[in-house]
């Protein structure tokens, strides 16, 4: 049973890709906006998104959450329309959309009937342009935004806790500032704050054009052209250099104590490399090491060790990302039973990882892992939408289609020693948080 | 909360598929096993969706949480295999399957390839009829269990939800949790496992569908291996639950920064004349997305939260018109008073031209793109069978949204929108706003 649903767990394996076969088509346009074109004539339906090179790493310090708001504030008026009426058109062609920001890019997509393309098309590049802000528009937007925060994150003691421990992480780089942003830095934000993002970075030379579904990309090159291929590129765009990490020589603890709290549990975060162009070896060693400790729950290594034989753990995973412009983070959760303390789930866990890193992988719960992989290419091909975003994260975070097609075959051939190699660099104390979500400031062992 | 799918199940019980070519069959095994499939070979796996009716209203007396644990025990050991040994063969056949238990339906959710189709299925097979339920893991899902029912009793909105449902239905089984409570748990050993898989996981309440690269010949032969051992017949299904809902306002007490809400009456039964009016009304009054009138008044207009909804809760046993708002604890008031207000205007006024126009629009054009993915549709089809449509609903249900006029919206709101028989549960420290009981 794994319905533990309390904690955040990074998927591993997906998105997967690795299927570069006649359904994938990429062109550039001429002012620099990329595209990618995949078929899938199952179902008379689309799915159109615009990716922008830019998230809330990108943010200024004291402007967090900038990202984000302009997000929202997208779905306003332009010099065409009114603000509301994107919606009420998607709406009104049966279609559904929504809109997302990460630390590294920020998305946009509608899912319509095909022959609607050419429709969210145009409106889709009008905004990248054309955006019409007034004050009560940002000013009602940031009310909005302050209650998603409420919702996601302080009505939420596990989310401060995530959020106080990516601070930890992190020393310099802005991963360690939330993506929603601070409370007191959103609820500073201005009109002018939000249009000086948006003139810089919403620009056809900073975006991503994804369609996906039943399309001919011919004609989707041609009605890309007209909408996207006018606009005008930004002059301002520079190089995505962000703050780097200092080496880090201590390791860092936390106890977060909230009232709140309904189930205590200890979760350490190293910091880890994360995938990059031509060079994703480690980084597949890294998913592989994570699904091998924690990635199934009772067989994976903690769960065997901790729930089956110990007995002393509710629930156990390890997690790692690498789909990120820069260091990720490589973890791992135990949730121990009543009875049994976080100081002895920590050494427990400890415990596990030394002896794992001393005998090595079990080769056939390796190819166990393997075979779970190449079957998750076939179911990955029903899953339109999750190709789609799969392109659009690696597009955004400095990856190119070969490296997302590449990655299959690469898992696949990550071998026993590499993954112990991978262990044996990633945890190192000294680059790790370790952290303690308890409901009281004195643990008692019960 | 009663754990119903209810947002999912839903969307996915109203719209059907309308995609072209899409082609469904119903399928009948040698030993009388139905079942509904679409055939999709273009892709080498199959989703296979089976559930059976009652669920965690099935409890026994005292035995409440019962079948939910008992749900989350069928992956945990089954046949000869104990559970790890079980969890492994799963991994190693790439199978997924999922188990699931709320308060009208256990669901099976099976997903495998076609190359090791046989394998998978004979698998899958012991987690359904023979669940071994040892000793070592009904005290591991206990224990699990035990920390969901800790972590939904500090959760606002499932505080708000099991608050709302004690009030709406009182001793029925919808009104305390399906989880069942730490103490209730605590008791149930391995016989109440036993007796909660025999009473509800029977032929008699069983719906099937599959959806992938299979024929209707090859479904029909592994069905009777895959289901044929279950009991012919299980417990019987508890009746409808008396709604003895009242208007008010009820407060609970807890420490977070934005209160939740609950609200809502009773509502519409899915085979009524007006449903379909009723379904265009809340698709106008505050169905999920961004266009509704509630989305406009609460928060593009006054930024009162980041979302609302309203939705028609058609149960099995119950009907109920049911929404939900969260604003921080010192403008929560607030938006209590317009989704007041908004509810006295529809029950006057009913909607627009415009409106009933648009909420058309969404709804017909929105109805083929629910047609997304093997196992979306398996569930679809299963919805169906359950709902007791026809496969040919696929094709009529657009008209019967098209036929729905203004007078019929208005005459369903006056009708359902009752505003002094709304009820509203609000967790949070609120200002500005009282119980009134």
């Amino acid at each position: 049973m794994q319905r533990l649903l309390f904690i955040a767990i990074l998927i591993v394996f997906t998105p997967l890709l690795g299927h570069a076969d006649e359904t994938v088509t990429t062109f550039t346009l001429p002012n620099g906006m990329d595209a990618v074109v995949i078929e899938d004539h199952r179902a008379p339906v689309v799915t159109h998104m615009v990716w922008y090179r830019i998230g809330a790493a990108d943010e200024v310090p004291g402007k967090s959450g900038i990202a984000h708001l302009l997000e929202h504030l997208m779905f306003k008026g332009t010099r065409r329309m009114k603000s509301g009426e994107f919606s009420a058109i998607v709406a009104a062609n049966g279609g559904s959309e929504n809109a997302f920001t990460s630390f590294d890019y920020t998305g946009y997509w509608q899912r319509v009937a095909s022959d609607r393309l050419e429709l969210m098309m145009k409106m889709e590049s009008d905004r990248m342009r054309g955006l019409v802000l007034s004050d009560e528009d940002v000013e009602t937007e940031r009310a909005v935004v302050l209650e998603e925060r409420n919702s996601r994150t302080d009505n939420n003691p596990g989310a401060l806790f995530s959020e106080q421990r990516m601070a930890a992480l992190y020393l310099n780089h802005p991963y360690g500032v939330p993506v929603i942003g601070w409370k007191h830095e959103i609820q500073g934000l201005t009109r002018e704050d939000a249009l000086a993002w948006y003139e810089k970075y919403y620009a056809p030379n900073n975006a991503v054009l994804i369609v996906a579904g039943d399309v001919d990309p011919k004609e989707v090159q041609r009605l890309a052209r007209r909408y996207y291929g006018r606009l005008r590129p930004s002059r301002d765009l520079v190089a995505r250099h962000r703050p780097e990490e200092p080496p880090q020589i201590s390791p860092r603890r936390l106890q977060f104590v909230d009232k709140r709290v309904a189930q205590p549990y200890v979760i350490r975060t190293y910091l880890a490399p994360e995938r990059n162009s031509g060079d994703q070896e480690q980084a597949a060693a890294l998913s592989m090491l994570a699904e091998l400790l924690g990635g199934s729950g009772l067989t994976s290594v903690l769960g065997q060790e901790l729930q089956v034989q110990q007995q002393i753990a509710l629930h156990v995973s390890a997690f790692y990302d690498g789909m990120a412009l820069d260091k990720s983070g490589f973890g791992m959760v135990v949730v121990p039973v009543e009875g049994v303390s976080l100081q002895a789930a920590e050494a427990a866990l400890d415990a596990v990882l030394a002896k794992f890193v001393e005998t090595g992988v079990d080769e056939s719960h390796l190819a166990r892992v393997k075979s779970q992989i190449r079957a998750a290419e076939i179911y990955e091909r029903d899953d339109i939408q999750g190709r789609a975003r799969g392109y659009g994260e690696a597009l955004t975070q400095g990856l190119t289609i070969e490296d997302a097609d590449a990655w299959p075959a690469i898992l696949q051939s990550v071998t026993a020693d590499d993954i112990l190699a991978a262990a044996k660099m990633v945890l190192d104390p000294r680059k790790s948080v370790t952290g303690w979500l308890m409901r009281d400031t004195v643990e008692v062992t019960q | 909360m009663i754990r119903f799918l209810v947002v999912i199940s839903l969307i996915v019980s109203f719209g059907m598929p309308a995609r072209a070519g899409l082609d469904i069959q119903t399928v009948q095994s040698p030993g009388g096993i139905k079942a509904w499939l679409v055939e999709e070979h273009s892709i080498p796996f199959i989703a296979l969706e089976i559930r059976f009716r009652g669920g965690t209203s099935m409890d026994m007396p005292g035995k409440r949480g019962s079948v939910y644990m008992m749900s989350g025990l069928l992956e945990e050991g089954a046949g000869d295999l104990d559970a790890g040994e079980f969890l492994r063969a799963r991994e190693s056949l790439a199978a997924d399957f999922g188990f699931d238990a709320h308060g009208d339906a256990i669901s099976v959710s099976a997903t495998f390839l076609r190359e090791n189709r046989d394998q998978a299925l004979e698998l899958l097979r012991k987690a359904i009829q023979e669940p071994r339920f040892d000793p070592v893991a009904v005290d591991r899902v206990r224990a699990q269990v035990i920390s969901i029912i800790a972590g939904d009793q500090k959760d606002p909105h499932e505080i708000a939800a099991n608050a709302f449902d004690r009030l709406a239905y009182g001793d029925h089984p919808y009104g305390t949790a399906s989880t069942g409570t730490t103490n209730s748990v605590n008791l149930l050993d391995r016989d109440d496992m036993i007796v909660a898989h025999q009473n509800t996981m029977a032929r008699d309440r069983m719906y099937v569908s599959a959806v992938g690269d299979i024929s209707s010949e090859e479904l029909g032969r592994i069905l009777d291996d895959l289901l044929g051992g279950l009991p012919e017949f299980g417990a019987p299904i508890p009746g409808p639950a008396k709604v003895g809902l009242t208007g008010g306002v009820t407060i609970i007490d807890n420490p977070t920064p934005q209160s939740v809400a609950v609200f809502g009456h009773a509502g519409i039964r899915r085979d009524d004349d007006d449903f379909f009016a009723a379904y265009v009304m809340n698709q106008v009054f505050g169905a999920s997305g961004f266009t509704s009138r509630l989305n406009d008044e609460v928060r593009e207009k006054r930024g009162l939260t980041y979302g609302i909804y309203t939705y028609l809760a058609t149960y099995d046993l119950a009907e109920m018109y049911l929404g939900s708002v969260a604003s921080a604890n010192d403008r929560i008031a607030e938006a209590i008073d317009v989704v007041r207000a908004e509810w006295v205007k529809l029950a006057e006024n009913g909607v627009t031209e415009q409106e009933l126009d648009a909420a058309k629009k969404y709804l017909t054009g929105a109805y083929p793109l629910r047609f997304d993915g093997n196992g979306r549709i398996a569930s679809i089809l299963v919805s169906m069978q359950m709902d007791g449509l026809p496969t040919s609903y696929v094709d009529t249900r657009n008209d019967r949204v098209n036929a729905v006029t203004l007078e019929d919206v208005a005459r369903v709101a006056k009708r359902l929108m009752v505003p002094e028989n709304l009820r509203i549960v609000v967790v949070g420290q609120p200002k500005g706003i009282e119980a009134t009981d």
